[in-house]
This record gives structure tokens, sequence and C-alpha cells, in this order.
């Protein structure tokens, strides 16, 4: 018999897991993975606002991860420098002001690393409803700009002479990855869910021969992962965070050896 | 607005003028495309050719002048080059029916159109520089467009590539009664067909219809006359030239 906590842990898991499927492959297709990193800092930031604030609420995570996204898009019009030195201003800006108001905060500092390796057994009831929620609306929401975004990464300009909403549709993924970083602190922390997105993706591409394939493969191999890290968690008393990720990891390589065979 | 006559502008450039961090790219540019049209840009390379396009799609919005664009018509683009990440795996298929309102039918029928059927199934990845350059004219195509523009169409094919090419965009023409504005990648040949070329560094430096390569032995002799049908050749007409910054200079007499 299970133990509650475990059982709780698997479900969260598999639900953040199912989201970064389609979230992460994007990322990859669209050179983004260090906007990932980008997000997650600024998650982190939200984290020492929200305790800095007196509340826990997973919003002021979302919403401190939105404005740095939408800031974001708004230095990326001005058309000076690639979004890759952008995305590292921000990224580390917000990761020192999430710095310094943890420093701030006495009896913040333990819980510090909860937060950045995640504490996925200690995922309550409450927790499973909220992540059950956010998963099914970041999953409804991909569905909704799957074809725009889809052909907004094959060719922006070519999707905008042929009447896509570039603003939207870019507003919306920021959203849906600011909402997934902002459930997933909790199971991987805020260190390792860039490669939670990123990991499984790059793994599920060598199984693939369409977006949509791609991105379910991506969802299953990171559910496999979740229950992989959980076990070696259980077994050997490691952090399950970064064991998730491990296996994500060992899948991906097992991948490639299995495909260079071919 | 008056009912679609073979003589509806589709889309017209008033004075344009656009720059980029203070640096004139282009000046004072008007022309305009007509339905059953073919208008050619040529010009050097940082002619400000891919500019004046952009500003046509509303891609770019002009800092002076004004782009008129008749109401509802659809536009199929053809952009120069694309760059699709290795990881997204993409068939040419799936890469054509990312257009708006389509169905696969009728991405096989463009296909089928500019002659590269056989790549329907292959990872858009894996084509090759002349197939890419014929289905991103199959994605131009879809949606029975009232306008095409197409950057460089021929650009990096082969002259026997070049040719079959330009033949199918004449008879997608004739066949979708459309107009069409194209950059040319060469300065003199251009496609036969055009009815107007428009010699472009960063102002109209010279502008006007092309004559048949046919009358043009040298080139004749060196193209074939089978394939020099499809091209023809123009001859600037400059009273002006430009130093190597690019500003004006004015001719005090005429060249040989």
């Amino acid at each position: 018999m299970m133990d509650d906590f475990i059982i709780n842990a698997i479900i969260g898991g598999l639900l953040v897991a199912l989201a970064a499927g389609p979230l992460g492959c994007f990322l990859v297709w669209r050179r983004m993975a260090y906007f990932g990193d980008t997000i997650s800092h600024s998650a982190l930031m939200g984290v020492a606002l929200g305790v800095a604030l007196g509340t826990s609420h997973v919003l002021t995570i979302i919403v401190t991860s939105l404005f740095i996204s939408l800031f974001l898009l708004l230095l990326e019009r001005g058309g000076k420098f690639s979004s890759d030195t952008l995305l590292g201003i921000l990224a580390h800006a917000a990761l020192s002001v999430g710095l310094i108001l943890i420093s701030l905060q006495d009896s913040f500092r333990q819980d510090m690393m909860f937060y950045l390796i995640g504490d996925i057994l200690a995922i309550t009831p409450e927790d499973i409803f909220t992540l059950s929620l956010m998963t099914l609306g970041t999953l409804i929401g991909v569905a909704f700009i799957w074809r725009s975004l889809l052909t907004i990464t094959v060719h922006e300009e070519l999707a905008r002479v042929e009447g896509e909403n570039i603003l939207l549709t870019k507003v919306i993924y920021m959203s849906l990855i600011a909402i997934l970083v902002a459930l997933a602190i909790k199971v991987v922390g805020a260190l390792l869910i860039t490669a939670m997105m990123i990991i499984p993706a790059a793994a599920a591409r060598t199984m693939a021969d369409s977006p949509l394939k791609m991105a379910v493969i991506s969802s299953l191999l990171g559910a496999l992962s979740v229950f992989l890290g959980i076990f070696a968690s259980s077994q050997w008393d490691v952090p399950a965070g970064p064991a998730i990720i491990i296996s994500a990891t060992l899948l991906f390589f097992i991948g490639r050896i299995i495909s260079a065979r071919e | 607005m008056p009912p679609k006559s073979p003589e509806t502008c589709l889309v017209e450039l008033c004075g344009i003028s656009k720059s980029f961090a203070s640096k004139n790219i282009v000046s004072n540019v008007s022309f305009s495309v007509h339905r059953g049209q073919i208008v050619t840009l040529i010009g050097p390379n940082g002619a400000g050719k891919s500019t004046v396009m952009r500003l046509a799609l509303s891609l770019l919005k002009p800092d002076e002048g004004k782009v008129i664009r008749a109401k509802d018509i659809v536009i199929g683009y053809m952009p120069q080059n694309i760059n699709i990440d290795a990881s997204l795996p993409l068939s040419v298929l799936e890469f054509l029916n990312l257009r708006p309102k389509t169905t696969r039918e009728e991405c096989k029928k463009a296909l089928d159109a500019v002659g590269a059927i056989h790549c329907l199934l292959s990872p858009i990845q894996a084509v090759s520089g002349g197939e890419m350059q014929r289905i991103l004219l199959a994605r131009a195509i879809i949606g029975k467009p009232d306008l095409l523009v197409l950057d460089e169409p021929v650009q990096g094919v082969d002259i026997n590539g070049q040719e079959s090419i330009y033949r199918i965009i004449s008879d997608l023409k004739d066949n979708l009664n459309c107009g069409v504005l194209m950059i040319s990648h060469d300065l003199h040949l251009v496609m036969s067909g055009t009815d107007h070329v428009i010699c472009l560094n960063k102002h109209i430096c010279c502008s006007g219809m092309p004559s048949q390569i046919q009358d043009a032995p040298e080139y004749r002799a060196l193209l074939g006359s089978a394939v020099g049908k499809s091209f023809s050749l123009y001859k600037h007409d400059h009273d002006h030239h430009h130093d190597t910054g690019g500003n004006i200079v004015k001719d005090d007499h005429h060249d040989g």
C-alpha cells in the first residue's frame, strides 16, 4: 500500500508533465530554452515577493512572471539587442531582486531550498485541485493557439501576411508558460523547470514525425520521468525533483542511442 | 468600391519614405500593382527592395507617404528563405496546411501546380533549395490570391530551374488573374511577361518596360532560345549614379 503523500506526488507530477509536454516542444522549436529560465527566475522573484507581502498564493508568482514576459515583448520591439541578451538581463535582474527580498526575511531562508529544487512530497490535495485546474487550462490554451503558434514558429512574417494575430498568440503562449512554471515550482523547483519542459520534448523528437505526435510523446515521457524519479527518490532517499530530471535525461540518451543504431 | 475589373488596382504606394535608426532606406517611392500585371523590383544589395516589399505588405509602417491596398484581397506571400529548426518534425504537406482556411486537398493541388508533388511527405528540412522555392510558391498560391508577392523566387536555382519556375508563375498569373509583385535577384534579367520594371537604389532610379530577350542576341546566345523565352532584358536608363555611400551624383554627360 502506497502512502498518501507518494500518491499525491505522483498525481501532481503527472499533471505538470502533461502540461509541460506541448509547451516544452514550442520552447525547443522556437529555440527559446532560455526563455524558460527567465520565467523561472521571475517566478522565484514572485515567490519572494509573495512572502514579503504575506501571501503564498500562486497568483503572485504568475503575475510576476507575466509582468516580466510582457516587459520582454516590449523590449524586443526596440530591436537593438537579440532576445538572447534581453532574456539574460531580465532573468538575472529578476533573480537578484528575488534573492535580495529573500535575504531580508530570516524565517524564509530555510525554505529557499524547496523553491529551488521543489518539494513534490509535500503536495497536498488542495495543491492537486489547483494543479488540475491549471493543467486543464494550459492544455485548452495550447490547443487554442496551436496552429497559429506553429505558423509563427515557422515564419513570423509569413504568418502575419496570412492574417495571424502574432501579438495575441505570443501573449497567450507566454502566459501559459508563466502558469506552468508557477504550478511546477513545487514539483521540480525553479532551477529545474526549464529542464522539465525541454528534456522530454527533445527526447520525443526522434520518436515523432509530426508536431502533434511530438507534443503527445513529450507529455508521456515527462510522465514516465515523474514515475521513475519518484521511485528513485523513495528507494534511495534522494530529492525527487532532480531525480525526475535525471530520469528524463536518461530517456533522452536512450532515445538517441536507439535512433543512432537504426 | 467599383466591382472587380481587370484594371483593379491591388496595391498602391504613394511617396513612401522609410528610415531605420535615422538611416534613410528608401525615399519617395511610388508605384502600383494592378490585377493581371507583373511588376518587378530590381536593384543592388542594400537598395531597399525588401523594405519596399515589406511596406507594400504592411509589415512595416512608412515614415512618410501611404500604402493603399484594395479591400478584401487575398495576398500570397513567398518569403526569400525560411529557416525551420531541425527539432520540428514537419512534413511539406503539414507546412502547407499551416496556411489558414486550407484543406489537405488544396495543399496537394498547389504543390502539384508548382511541380513539387513528389515532396509531399518529405520533412521540410530535407528538401533541396529549388524544391523549397517551389514549396514556398505553393504556400503562396493556396487560397487563390489576388496579389502574389514574391521575394526573389528563383534565388539559388539553376538557370533551367529558373526557367521552369518563371513559367509556373506566368501560368499561375493567368489562371488566378492576379497581380504579381516580385523582387528579381538579377539586375538585368527579369521574368518574361513583366509589365513594369522598377530599378531601385534607395529611390526609384528608373522604370519602364523590359525588352524581349529574343531581341538581344548576346543573351539569346548565352541562354539558348528555349530558356530565353522565360526571361526579358531590362535596359537601364539612368541620368545619375550613386557614390559608394549611396548618395545621388548627377551625370554631366552620358556614357558611350
